[in-house]
């Protein structure tokens, strides 16, 4: 839609009192009762500045065009009045007491984070989310989805317009019950992110070494479209949040369906229904070079390019490269410890929660045998299993 | 100005300026080192300003086309750097040096070698900045807030950020110690307090401001350097530190350093629209009491830049009313410019043309100001594109267009000369439209959601950036009109009476046109 037209349409939504057109110029009205709180307050403050601000320049303009000197205005010289100084700073405070107000009932209301129903642990990590369920256990890592991930890069050649929700999608969906008041924990693994969804007017840092929390109550059922809101590193703009509000039942039957048996799930890139026993069984089992290399490279491209890059060079001085690496081309436990451990110091997290024994395998062999490397050896699931 | 010492040999020619190169390098002359600062700050305006362009070409379009996202992160980390540091400050500071003096009757500041440092060390600062673009690994890409631990991660080159950063903060105190120090020792006899024109009391403020939070910018920035090089974990919450204590630090800084950007702003503002009304300024003892409560109030609201960082309940509140507070004394200031411009005499030169922009733009950077201050809609609007176009709105046509609005007033008294009229308004015009095309769809895909400080973003937000975009680069190369205007009237143009304006009045309008190297060398007569 060109540009005229939409100013077009969104200037008649304004008439008509709609909502729709407004979308894509003012806050949403969410889907909670906090969310809808806000907008109001959003609204109420608005309509206030633009009462303030038809007054000052209603004022300033009649006088900027009556008062001028090409009009014969003389200047009065009146100057110092304690009457007039009194009003002017009376009026505004007593403007702002009545926006205070319904601004602290707000945020009494949003702090209050007592009688959840369901508790969600939400972890940031440089550059994807992590999600436990506390009530039930179930956990998984929730990343940019991996065609918008293909298409995002420069010089992909892919035209995003074709994409609905272009970097609002991602490969696992946080699922959440409608009607229950749910309570979200919020820590980082790294550096400081912020989680927010703007549908449920909630937006809070995670921050290392601490855990924040607040709430939401969803009314509708929906999928609604966030994103990490605090400056986070290279690619702050590519860790989406996608909530998918369901029915109670069908939410219910989800969680049954998804709940780890005793342990808890990690899994990646693919859906979190795989089933424990299977992930154990892939684990103890003997992998070949090439199948090791092919479940690899989905692996790095989703957890390692954004530093090291799809075709392994890095960034120099930044991330160093994978090709030709002394550390991916060494001794295969230093390989090993650095992604098991971490560098510390450095944007190089500790991926032992982050991946499965199969996909740290995985991605370690594809180091080790692509990107322009041929050590010709593989790193075994059981191996990385020994470590834990 | 070279024009300005040629003209004036009659009598000053026993202690006129040093010819040549070095005249620049050993100055300690007020006027000076004022025009050194104010041709730096114009450099750095363009060097900020192309990284604006960086930034805005990249997000004309969603997708990756351009650069980089660390170099995208480096980019706004910089262009927000330069402008703060390199642009607003020294163009202050080089106006509080030719100005000052001037409009207290005293013949120059009152340590007239630690201004020729003050200056001097900034080239050297700002090398050190920009030097790290072309480092290993790139420039600081964690924000200009250098939040930890981001900002950890960074390359080596973060240690030439860091040392920058102090040497700007030393030149600023030592800017700001001779500018109190010279309103206290060097006002001519009967120049009390309450007779100094407006814009020296704005400086003493914000010279006060700056002593007061400029070392703690430099105790935090330290503090990285340590974690980052030494091992300490003042910030790392792995080594038992706390990542929000540095943005409680910073944000103690960075209140302050937001009314340093605009406090000056307010006394220009306050001495060109009386002069423009032909009427003097409505409330002068109201806009002193107001701008020091302002001062006063920028120390207790930092934490309004954190209300997501999961604050107790009863804190939220406090920097919810405290900040919402700000707004009194700022809008009494409003007010009283309003009410002097009722029923004046106005002319709508330049000058006057830059502060009713100001005026009008900061009026509605101020209104969203006053929508951000409400908590629980700000947790909405937090990092998101609106508090760009919010600060934006308050720093381009706030602090910016009064600079450029005190160019153009004092321009005539500096060089002698008219500047050119037509192309001045031009200027005006051609800025304000294309400011508007920039700044104000940021409101619009900020409240839809857009996050800031992202190098590409969602369908829905295409049209809006694209068009800002446009609004970038007209905003940007209209610019170049004002060099266009400045320079030729430094070389030459209709020659500029005493008063220059009609309706001005102060100390600064009653010497000669340009002023001559040497003013006030006995004090004058005061009324």
């Amino acid at each position: 839609m060109s540009i005229v037209s939409r100013w077009l349409l969104a200037a008649s939504a304004l008439l008509l009192g709609g909502q729709s057109a407004l979308a894509d110029i003012n806050m949403p009205v969410g889907v909670t009762p906090i969310s809808k709180e806000v907008y109001g307050l959003h609204m109420m403050i608005f309509w206030i500045c633009c009462v303030i601000g038809a007054v000052v320049f209603g004022v300033m303009f009649y006088s900027m065009f009556k008062h001028r000197k090409s009009k014969g205005a003389k200047p009065a010289d009146f100057h110092e009045s304690t009457t007039v100084e009194i009003i002017w700073t009376a009026v505004p405070l007593v403007i702002l007491i009545a926006m205070a107000i319904p601004a602290a009932k707000t945020l009494i209301a949003m702090e209050d984070t007592s009688d959840a129903e369901v508790t969600v642990k939400v972890t940031g990590y440089q550059w994807k989310w992590h999600y436990e369920y506390l009530d039930s256990g179930i956990s998984f890592f929730s990343s940019l989805h991996p065609d918008h991930n293909a298409a995002r890069q420069k010089g992909s050649g892919v035209d995003v317009s074709q994409f609905d929700n272009y970097l609002k999608e991602v490969d696992n969906e946080l699922v959440l019950p409608v009607g229950k008041k749910v309570r979200f924990l919020h820590t980082s693994s790294d550096v400081i992110h912020s989680w927010w969804v703007p549908a449920l007017a909630v937006k809070k840092d995670a921050i290392p070494g601490f855990i924040n929390e607040n709430w939401a109550l969803i009314e509708e059922p929906g999928v609604y479209r966030g994103n990490c809101t605090e400056l986070c590193g290279r690619d702050h703009g590519f860790m989406p949040v996608v909530v998918r509000a369901l029915p109670e039942a069908e939410y219910d039957a989800w969680v049954a369906e998804n709940a780890p048996a005793p342990a808890i799930t990690e899994s990646t890139g693919a859906a979190a229904t795989t089933a424990v026993a299977a992930v154990e069984e892939d684990a103890d089992r003997e992998w070949g070079l090439d199948e090791l290399v092919a479940k690899g490279e989905g692996i790095y491209n989703t957890n390692c390019a954004s530093c090291h890059q799809a075709n392994g060079q890095g960034l120099p001085g930044a991330f160093p490269a994978i090709t030709g690496s002394p550390v991916a081309t060494g001794p295969i436990d230093a390989h090993i410890n650095t992604v098991y451990v971490g560098v510390s110091g450095t944007t190089m997290a500790s991926f032992a929660n982050q991946l499965s024994d199969v996909d740290m395998a995985a991605v370690l062999t594809y180091q080790r045998n692509a990107l322009g490397n041929s050590v010709g050896d593989t790193v075994q699931p059981s191996a990385i299993k020994a470590l834990r | 100005m070279s024009a300005a010492s040629a003209e004036h040999h009659d009598h000053d020619d026993h202690h006129g300026p040093a010819p040549g190169l070095t005249r620049w390098l050993y100055t300690t002359n007020h006027k000076d080192i004022g025009t050194l600062y104010l041709l730096f700050s114009l450099l750095m305006f363009f060097i900020g300003g192309g990284m604006a362009l960086i930034i805005r070409a990249e997000l004309f379009q969603p997708g990756l086309q351009l650069v980089d996202p660390l170099f995208f992160n480096s980019m706004t980390t910089m262009h927000a750097l330069v402008m703060i540091f390199g642009v607003v400050m020294p163009a202050f500071v080089g106006l509080a040096n030719w100005m000052i003096p001037m409009m207290i009757g005293a013949p120059d500041m009152a340590l007239p070698r630690l201004n020729n440092w003050s200056f001097w060390i900034m080239p050297f600062a700002f090398t050190l900045l920009l030097s790290t673009l072309f480092m290993e690994g790139g420039g600081p890409a964690g924000g200009w807030t250098l939040y930890a631990p981001l900002s950890l991660q960074g390359g080596d080159s973060f240690a030439f950020v860091i040392f920058s950063i102090h040497f700007m903060g030393i030149s600023s105190v030592m800017g700001s110690i001779n500018i109190v120090a010279t309103i206290f020792n060097m006002r001519a006899p009967g120049m009390t307090l309450m007779k100094m024109p407006l814009f020296v009391w704005t400086w003493l403020i914000t010279a006060f401001l700056l002593i007061a939070v400029m070392p703690v910018l430099a105790g935090a920035v330290t503090m990285l350097l340590t974690d980052r090089f030494f091992d300490t974990s003042f910030f790392s919450a792995a080594g038992g530190g706390d990542p929000v204590m540095y943005q409680h630090i910073f944000w103690f800084f960075g209140h302050p350093e937001v009314y340093i950007l605009i406090l000056p702003a307010f006394g220009i503002v306050s001495s060109i629209i009386p002069t423009f009304a032909r009427k003097p300024l409505f409330g002068y003892a109201s806009m002193v009491y107001a701008t020091a409560s302002i001062a006063f109030l920028s120390f207790i609201v930092w934490a309004h830049h954190m209300f997501t960082v999961g604050m107790p309940l009863a804190g939220e509140m406090f920097f919810m009313f405290a900040t919402m507070m700000i707004s009194v004394p700022t809008g009494v200031k409003v007010f009283n410019w309003i009410a002097t411009m009722w029923r004046g005499s106005m002319t709508f030169e330049t000058p006057m043309l830059f502060a009713v922009g100001f005026l009008v733009m900061f009026t509605i950077g101020g209104l969203s100001g006053l929508m951000l201050a409400i908590t629980p809609a700000d947790i909405q609007y937090h990092d998101t594109y609106f508090v760009v176009a919010h600060f934006h709105y308050v720093l381009v046509p706030g602090a910016i267009y009064s600079i450029m609005a005190a160019t153009y007033y004092w321009l005539p008294k500096w060089t002698g000369n008219m500047y050119d009229e037509k192309w001045g308004k031009i200027h005006f015009w051609v800025s304000t439209i294309f400011l508007n095309v920039l700044f104000f769809p940021m409101h619009f895909v900020g409240l839809a959601g857009m996050p800031r400080r992202i190098p590409d973003y969602s369908m829905q937000f295409a049209d809006w950036n694209a068009v800002a975009t446009i609004g970038a680069f007209g905003f940007g190369f209209s610019q170049l009109i004002f060099v266009y205007v400045v320079f030729k009237c430094m070389k030459g143009g209709e020659k500029a009476t005493d008063e220059v304006w009609e309706g001005a009045d102060g100390l600064e309008w009653t010497v000669p046109s340009p002023a001559p190297y040497h003013t006030f060398e006995t004090p004058p007569p005061i009324r």
